[in-house]
């Protein structure tokens, strides 16, 4: 595993190109592009305001970038470094801005979700969305880009309106049988629409591409309900995460519930293997461990090494009992995923902070459970094969195959809190961010064996 | 009075048979006044007695105690002392036969009070072991009384309690409904507020869209350089009727793409199951060829051969085009001949249960006759069996292991074929522990027969002996002078009518009697019976009437008092 030299970022904007070819970064207003092989500066832009929010246009020969304070979108060619486009959204305001698949309409969501604009690159025509509603997933395009459903709020109602991307006509419009709907999500075949309710309920939709509803699925009620959702690649199966610290998993003909995984805070099971991370200071680890203020300072003086043991089920993991009574409470399933062939999801239970339970999908059962030193801030599964990295926020990555699981040592100086990583799409490398630098990590191919 | 001494006494008691049977059956007083006699005799046997006898009878008033002993013994139903003939002349014959009489009569008092006392301390034992149970139960019924009322008290409380409980349920209950109530108008209020707060948000929506987009904002527009061409390269076309239509047919397609390559995987889902069904029900028949007739000869069920047509159909069908027809008819039929193998198959097994439960339950009931060696030999074999099924267990087992360890894809298969083993492995040891208190019954039943053929050798001994015994004395009595004779015959009677129970003890008694029945009491015993006669005279009776189980306690009480 190799490791390049630190490079300067801000707010953490660092992404890789969807062909792969480059890798575009941000430090405050600035926009530099690197080629992802030699990371040489291709182009350097220079942004009006600190940017806030990139994206890489779907054919990677625009990147967006926004500023939201401003209300300014910014686009950049590639080809053409001197062609500029600038969108101001003026007294309305920017909330969001993001590329239509076809890499030619941005569109950009005012604020107080007036309205959604959609700015065309390649006519001067400009239409509007009215009535957006104001939740975090009401986007979704179908992966094959042809459509767009969008979720609506009109007179105390939900509504999903499915739109055709390529000239925007409205293909379909339906209301939803839902409180205060919260998500919407494509299956990766692009047939299926998974549409939530607010965490007060327990209940998501279940929608063909021609508006009727397949089915509706509801685990409990009078308890905090969904929070969050995956699609396997396949779109076989549709993982729900729950604030009840369980994961329930639908299959796609009966739209029932196939399985639960619970996420219990001791394991007994033996035959489930459960990797610890230990701590192996080389010399003087009792003064390390003494002093936490002087992380920085002993973590550069002698770096600490962690190793993973397996531990001797049964095994208790580190739990943090939530706060009752505070809103959006630090428990149940927030994060999950399917590893890119099917066979694995990985999820994190939000009131077992250091730990990531990895569930076998052919045998619907758990299959190994990391425990980390450091609460996890992301994992994300390489886009190729069944392997996972991990990062908890300190200057390691971890990373797991069903062979095993490793930790790495960001050999970097100073403090390299690693606080976010993206994988390029080759699986050959990934990106790790931290707070205001990153770097990149490079896999040798017969390391993955 | 020492003449008399001289008189023996064997001929005298066989003089006096008769007479004294004789008032034996004259005299059938109440038994009542008897006993009381026997109870109040022992008292002035033992003492005083020869002072009494001086002073009744003295040189000069002779004749008059001879008279008055006459008139008493003729009251008490004994012949006259005086010779019939003449008058006023002592019969020395009567007064002997008298006097043997009185001594034969006290001997039996002397037997009957010492039985009585015996039967009265057992009596009183038995009372007092008796009263001593009543004490205990009566103890143990306070107890016992207690207890239950105890349990009632503690019934009550927990009745009580339980009653506490249901309320509690019951508010809780009530609680519940009133928190899901409470949670319910939460919820309306909520809703409803923020419906409301959502429709002024809304109007501010409205009103702030107005003020910003309609006047015109100048700030609002985009600044490009030029425009780009679209990825395709074409130029957008003009929104019309047909590009709606397009794009609803488009949908469709996308939408009808998903459907087939959804109906191709169930397709193929579908073959992969019916391949299964199909090798399954292969095996199955080839499974149960002999089975396959007799459901079909037993036409309980009249559906029986008309399936089997049936079968028999889809079995030509198959062969034909079983994997292009996926119509309902062969899937039919497919179902029903399964359904039908697998009833068989059922049925077999169940079959081969009972045959193994009856041959178990036959074995069980045979066992009285199995010998001891086919026993052992059996339990060799089926140690033997069970050793070698342990055997391949563990072999299959570690088979199983192997496989698992290897990356297996059918992971409930192999579940299932490790229940199966695990069933049969159950099943095995049950059967053993069957085995094994069979065995464990034959032991004690073994044991239980040799203890009874002891004790039944023990007991022929004993016999062999006591006959042994009669016999000798049979032969002795035989030989022997006559009054010895008749003793024995007596007893030899008894001995005839007693129980098995106590021949042991009538052995032991006659193994006494030789020497002690003809033994004649000293001369001065013989007096002082004599002299008890007119007290005990009834007794004789008593001791008639007595029952034959208590005669062999007689004897030994008489034993006793002789040797005494």
């Amino acid at each position: 595993m190799n490791f390049s030299e630190v490079f300067k970022l801000s707010s953490l904007l660092c992404k890789f190109s969807p062909d792969g070819r480059y890798l575009a970064s941000c430090v405050q207003y600035r926009l530099i592009v690197r080629d992802v092989n030699n990371l040489q500066i291709l182009q350097l832009y220079t942004c009006l305001d600190q940017i806030q929010y990139i994206e890489w246009s779907s054919d990677s020969l625009f990147i967006l970038c926004a500023m939201y304070k401003r209300g300014i979108v910014q686009v950049w060619s590639l080809e053409q470094p001197d062609w500029h486009c600038k969108i101001d959204e003026g007294s309305a305001g920017l909330v969001a801005s993001c590329w239509s698949p076809d890499g030619r309409h941005i569109l950009n969501t005012t604020e107080f979700y007036l309205r959604i604009t959609v700015w065309s690159l390649c006519t001067k025509s400009v239409s509007y969305i009215k009535y957006p509603k104001a939740c975090q997933h009401g986007i979704a395009f179908t992966k094959d880009g042809r459509y767009m459903a969008l979720a609506e709020r009109r007179d105390c109602k939900d509504f999903i309106s499915l739109f055709v991307c390529s000239d925007w006509q409205l293909l379909r419009h339906f209301d939803t049988e839902t409180q205060d709907l919260s998500g919407i999500e494509w299956a990766p075949n692009g047939c299926v629409l998974a549409v939530w309710d607010t965490c007060l309920e327990y209940k998501i939709l279940l929608y063909s591409l021609d508006g009727r509803l397949l089915s509706t699925y509801s685990a409990y009620e009078w308890s905090l309900g969904i929070k969050s959702v995956a699609w396997s690649p396949s779109s076989q199966f549709l993982a729900i995460g729950s604030y009840d610290e369980k994961v329930r998993i639908l299959n796609h003909v009966t739209w029932k519930k196939i399985t639960e995984f619970e996420h219990p805070a001791t394991i007994a099971n033996p035959k489930i293997i459960v990797y610890k991370e230990m701590e192996k200071s080389p010399r003087v680890e009792t003064e390390s461990l003494a002093f936490p203020p002087a992380r920085a300072q002993a973590s550069a003086l002698f770096s600490t090494q962690s190793k993973y043991d397996i531990s001797q089920v049964p095994v208790s993991l580190q739990y943090i009992k939530p706060v009752a009574d505070r809103a959006n409470p630090r428990i149940g399933i927030g994060m999950l995923a399917f590893s890119p062939d099917n066979c694995f999801l990985a999820t994190k239970n939000d009131n077992i902070p250091n730990a990531i339970w990895i569930w076998d999908v052919q045998k619907l059962k758990l299959f190994v459970v990391l425990e980390q030193l450091y609460a996890v801030q992301l994992f994300q599964w390489d886009p190729r094969q069944p392997r996972l990295a991990i990062c908890t926020g300190n200057s390691k990555v971890y990373l797991w195959s069903p062979a095993g699981c490793v930790s790495v040592q960001v050999p970097m100086e100073g403090d390299f809190q690693v606080l976010s990583l993206c994988w390029h799409s080759s699986g050959d490398s990934m990106a790790l961010l931290t707070k205001d630098n990153f770097c990149m990590c490079y896999l040798e191919r017969e390391e993955v064996k | 009075m020492g003449d008399w001494k001289t008189i023996t006494v064997p001929a005298l008691s066989s003089a006096s048979k008769i007479p004294y049977q004789n008032t034996s059956e004259k005299k059938m007083s109440p038994s009542s006044l008897n006993m009381q006699q026997v109870l109040r005799s022992p008292l002035p046997l033992s003492k005083s007695m020869h002072s009494f006898f001086s002073a009744f009878c003295t040189e000069e008033n002779v004749e008059q105690s001879i008279s008055y002993l006459n008139r008493e013994l003729t009251t008490l139903g004994f012949p006259s002392l005086y010779s019939e003939c003449k008058d006023k002349e002592l019969n020395v014959v009567s007064v002997l036969n008298c006097m043997n009489e009185l001594l034969v009569l006290q001997r039996k008092n002397l037997r009957a009070q010492e039985e009585v006392e015996i039967q009265h301390l057992k009596l009183g034992s038995d009372m007092d072991h008796l009263q001593n149970c009543y004490a205990k139960v009566k103890e143990q019924l306070e107890t016992s009384r207690r207890e239950i009322v105890g349990l009632q008290e503690r019934d009550r409380q927990q009745q009580c309690k339980n009653r506490n409980l249901h309320q509690l349920l019951k508010n809780e209950k009530d609680e519940v409904q009133k928190l899901q109530n409470i949670i319910a108008s939460r919820a309306t209020q909520y809703n409803h507020d923020m419906k409301r707060k959502e429709r002024e948000y809304n109007k501010l929506k409205e009103r702030l869209h107005q003020l910003v987009m309609n006047k015109k904002d100048k700030k609002i527009a985009m600044d490009v350089l030029n425009y780009v061409g679209r990825v395709d390269g074409k130029r957008g076309a003009w929104r019309t009727g047909k590009t709606e239509a397009r794009n609803e047919e488009e949908m469709y397609k996308v939408l009808l793409g998903g459907y087939e390559q959804r109906q191709k995987q169930l397709l193929v889902e579908n073959a992969e199951l019916k391949k299964v069904l199909q090798q399954m029900k292969k095996e199955m028949i080839s499974l149960l060829p002999p089975q396959k007739q007799k459901p079909k000869e037993r036409a309980e069920d009249g559906i029986g051969p008309v399936l089997s047509d049936m079968e028999e159909d889809a079995v030509e069908l198959n062969k034909e085009n079983m994997w292009e027809l996926s119509c309902e008819t062969v899937r039919e039929q497919l179902t029903n001949s399964i359904r039908k193998q697998w009833r068989m198959l059922k049925n077999h097994v169940e079959k081969l249960d009972n045959q193994v439960s009856r041959a178990h339950s036959g074995a069980l009931n045979g066992s009285d006759v199995i010998s001891r060696e086919d026993h052992e030999l059996e339990t060799e074999k089926l140690e033997l069996e069970i050793q070698q099924c342990k055997e391949m267990i563990k072999t299959q087992q570690q088979l199983l292991q192997q496989q698992l360890m290897s990356p297996c894809d059918d992971d409930t298969s192999m579940l299932l074929q490790d229940c199966y083993l695990l069933e049969e492995r159950e099943r095995l040891q049950e059967e053993w522990k069957l085995f094994r208190e069979q065995k464990k019954n034959f032991e004690r039943e073994r044991r239980s027969f040799t203890e009874a053929a002891i004790r039944l050798g023990l007991e022929r001994k004993a016999f062999e002996e006591d006959r042994g015994a009669w016999l000798k004395q049979q032969f002795l009595s035989m030989t022997s002078d006559h009054k010895n004779s008749e003793h024995v015959k007596t007893q030899s009677a008894y001995s005839g009518s007693s129980d098995p129970d106590n021949q042991l003890m009538n052995f032991r008694s006659r193994q006494k009697k030789p020497h002690c029945l003809p033994s004649v009491p000293p001369s001065e015993e013989l007096c002082q019976t004599i002299q008890h006669i007119p007290h005990n005279s009834n007794s004789s009776v008593v001791l008639n009437k007595t029952t034959e189980d208590s005669k062999p306690k007689q004897w030994k009480g008489l034993n006793k008092a002789e040797t005494e």
